[in-house]
């Protein structure tokens, strides 16, 4: 009898239909708690939780995952804003994401000051070839001045690949506040590097002044 | 101890055959045998050292010294480090004795090296190109061999930096987006010259091609290149008798993009996110491989907590390639997708962690030369725990009750494509192909790497070597890798991530390593090469799916023309991987 035929087969069949009842049996449950499974944030969650049962695909586009904060896609230029409303780039044009980038799909115009021709720390335009970009992320870890970051936007296809998608500067810079909100662990860890970096800077140059205070 | 057997097992060596002598080049290891001894010294390796698996032959161009080299890289199926050998050839006319009548398994590795490098195989059965058509001018891995477009030797490349200036690929073709075919040229009437060669290699008998009636029963089936269940662009030739196999031959390529070659233009780091794209399911595991190559070169070893999140990663990774390897290989057999959709649900939550973690669900670039890109983000730690505690085991369970005792499954597979362990060795299968086979061989225990020589798991190992027990390994193998995951959740300590501040630019002192993992699909092996420049100057993979397909044929012959597509499956291929 334990080598009936067809009971493997059976068995198997058991499964796909625990897999199919397990849905509609979650479904239920939601709808007896009075709770909507689908089309609410409180659902995805659920559904992206390791004890989730049954069927629990997302219906995109009408449902979308939240995306890690860590999620990379395009790179994007970021510019403070200061009171006044005036903004600045945080890129200072030093070449590190141009040289770092895998298949080399970054290209920098430096700027030079109209007086003196000398380079100023800031660029003039700002290029990446989205075509070509990877999403490795290699020149948001490396940019030295946390002035290019990976963006969580990924929708972003067009009719026209051979117009649209060479990203300018324009295109690229986002300002601060977006990117704080799109990943607010990063950012609150540089913004406490940066204040600690500029206390021990202004301690140092505190100490220098007393030494040479008190040596006259 | 080890070390000593390891000494006079070498001066056995050496006494036996005077002539090789030691690579003593600085950074470098293992013999410089001369030509005309070297199949010689590979059998007797093999009959008598007990080197009887040879991992990899790869060919280095060294064009300043003006010499082709050929390296051979052998392991004891038993265990223990490995030997590595070489010969030595002038680059002009680079002429080396086949190892195919003592290592079948070098069959497609020394095609590959003709193909890309332009060494040529004596007493090769089959010697033509394998990753590019016949008929392809020049061998692009030689060092003097430009493509057209070509920018540099070496990224980063003066066009971008300082001074950059956008241009497109398409805009430096001289031809544009014109895609018009020339004057006189009529695609309907065109027939590939290089076909003929892809049919010798079945043995086609040439009164076929012209005669109008059969004079035997024997024919010949393209099974792809576009075919639903090659997995990709893959195709194989196969020759009939009547619906038995007699001969099988796989046509590969369509996706080669020469990897190897963008590899010696990228900076060391530039490489990581590029082994991403060579097996795409597993980008964790081939980060893997490839920084533990580069960490042998330079010396260096990732801290304690980054060596647990990698073991972590490339275990999860494991669990997801063996899902789907299983879902797919039930698509070939007929039962179309639930199985393989049962398998990504469970995929989906591990990819979901790989999100987190590195921001990317499938191409992962995460480890980093002597660390790993950034510790578990919050929360992500509890994930795993969950998932590995909690879900998984419960969910393998369930694939096991839905699919091992199913009649039909067991009809189809059990008895088909058999492989033998002599076979499987000789033909320097890995993975779960080789261990399905009887051959308990697995790289974290024969030659363990990273931390795994902490743990306990038990090496998978089954014995008939058919597709049913290449699907039961993988189920084994998934549950070991709990085992290892659990072990991990319980001992990972807090810590850096990172040894030493991260660069974009390392320094690689000169000289070669091979690092090697065992990824979910086998032995995956990177073969690096210093000159101590910022570039590589020989970057070669290993790829576990090209060679495992060296057995296919063996593995084919006398079954069913409908078994060949789930013996393909069970293989599990990726062709990222297998065309670089
Ligand atoms: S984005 Fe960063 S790395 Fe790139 S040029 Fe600007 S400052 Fe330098
Ligand atoms: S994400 Fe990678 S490929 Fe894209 S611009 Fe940055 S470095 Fe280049």
């Amino acid at each position: 009898m334990a080598d009936m035929y067809g009971k493997g087969l059976l068995k198997g069949l058991g499964v796909t239909i625990k897999h199919f009842m397990d849905t509609y049996l979650e479904d239920i449950r939601w709808l007896s708690r009075g709770k909507h499974r689908y089309y609410t944030a409180e659902g995805i969650d659920s559904r992206k939780s390791f004890d989730t049962s049954g069927i629990f695909t997302v219906q995109y586009p009408e449902e979308r995952l939240p995306v890690p904060e860590e999620f990379r896609f395009i790179p994007f230029l970021i510019y403070e804003v200061n009171e006044d409303g005036e903004t600045q780039d945080r890129c200072t044009s030093c070449g590190i994401c141009a040289k770092v980038c895998p298949p080399q799909c970054i290209w920098i115009e430096r700027t030079s000051d109209p007086d003196t021709g000398r380079p100023v720390p800031e660029p003039e335009e700002f290029y990446i070839d989205i075509d070509i970009c990877m999403n490795c992320g290699l020149c948001a870890e490396f940019c030295p001045f946390d002035a290019i970051k990976m963006d969580h936007d990924y929708e972003i296809s067009v009719y026209n690949r051979l117009e649209k998608n060479i990203f300018n500067k324009e295109r690229l810079s986002r300002p601060v506040s977006y990117y704080a909100s799109i990943r607010p662990t990063n950012y609150a860890r540089e913004e406490a590097a940066r204040a600690e970096a500029e206390a021990a800077k202004a301690a140092k140059k505190a100490a220098r002044e007393k030494r040479s205070k008190s040596g006259k | 101890m080890s070390e000593e057997v390891l000494v006079e097992e070498k001066t056995e060596l050496e006494e036996r055959f005077p002539e090789i002598s030691r690579d003593d080049r600085k950074g470098y290891e293992g013999f410089i045998v001369p030509t005309e001894k070297l199949v010689e010294f590979a059998s007797v390796l093999r009959d008598e050292f007990g080197y009887d698996f040879l991992s990899s032959v790869t060919g280095v161009d060294y064009l300043p010294e003006d010499r082709m080299e050929v390296v051979y890289h052998a392991y004891q199926t038993t265990g223990g480090p490995g030997l590595f050998y070489k010969v030595q050839v002038d680059r002009d006319d680079p002429v080396v004795p086949s190892l195919t009548p003592v290592f079948p398994g070098a069959n497609l590795q020394e095609r590959e090296a003709w193909d890309l490098m332009g060494i040529r195989f004596e007493d090769h059965p089959n010697l033509k190109r394998v990753l590019l058509w016949e008929g392809f001018e020049g061998h692009p891995l030689r060092k003097d061999w430009r493509e057209p477009f070509y920018e540099g030797d070496g990224k980063p490349f003066k066009s971008r930096w300082p001074g950059g200036e956008v241009i497109r690929a398409e805009d430096s073709n001289p031809f544009n987006k014109n895609v018009d075919y020339p004057g006189g040229f009529d695609p309907e009437q065109w027939t590939p010259a290089n076909e003929t060669a892809v049919y010798a290699g079945v043995g086609r008998l040439d009164h076929a091609v012209s005669e109008t009636a059969l004079s035997n029963d024997q024919i010949i089936v393209n099974l792809g290149p576009q075919h639903p269940s090659t997995h990709g662009v893959f195709r194989m030739v196969v020759r009939l008798e009547g619906e038995t196999v007699v001969a099988l031959e796989p046509v590969m390529g369509y996706l080669h993009r020469n990897h190897e070659k963008i590899g010696e233009r990228n900076t060391y780091l530039m490489n990581i996110p590029f082994t991403d794209r060579l097996d795409y399911f597993n980008s964790m595991s081939n980060n893997f491989g490839y920084v533990l190559a580069v960490e042998k070169l330079m010396g260096v070893k990732p801290p304690e907590r980054a060596e647990y999140i990698r073991v972590m990663m490339a275990e999860l990774t494991r669990i997801v390639n063996h899902l789907t390897a299983i879902g797919f290989l039930l698509n070939d057999l007929g039962a179309f997708f639930t199985p393989l959709l049962y398998a990504f649900k469970e995929r989906e939550l591990i990819l979901d962690i790989f999100e987190a973690v590195s921001g990317s669900r499938m191409m992962c670039n995460y480890y980093r030369f002597a660390g790993v890109a950034r510790d578990l983000p919050e929360g992500v730690f509890e994930q795993v725990k969950n998932l590995v505690l909690h879900r998984l085991s419960g969910q393998v369970d369930d694939l096991d009750t839905f699919l091992t005792d199913n009649e039909i499954v067991r009809a189809r597979t059990m008895g088909i494509g058999v492989l033998t362990a002599e076979e499987a060795i000789a033909h320097s299968a890995v993975g779960p192909v080789l261990r399905a086979s009887g051959v308990p061989y697995d790289v974290r225990r024969a030659d363990p790497y990273g931390i795994y020589d902490r743990f306990e798991f038990d090496v998978a190992v089954r014995y008939h070597g058919d597709i049913y027990d290449r699907y039961l390994i993988r189920l084994d193998e998934i549950r070991q890798s709990i085992r290892i995951l659990e072990q991990v959740i319980q001992d990972i300590p807090d810590g850096p991530i990172q040894e030493g501040k991260p660069q974009y630019q390392v320094r690689v002192p000169a000289g070669e390593a091979y690092g090697r993992v065992e990824g979910p699909k086998g032995e995956l092996g990177f073969y690096v090469v210093s000159n101590g420049k910022p570039n590589p100057w020989r970057y070669h993979v290993r790829a576990p799916s090209f060679i495992n397909l060296s057995a296919l044929d063996v593995m084919c012959k006398n079954y069913k023309i409908a078994d060949v597509v789930s013996i393909l499956g069970s293989i599990d291929i990726v062709l990222g991987e297998t065309d670089r």
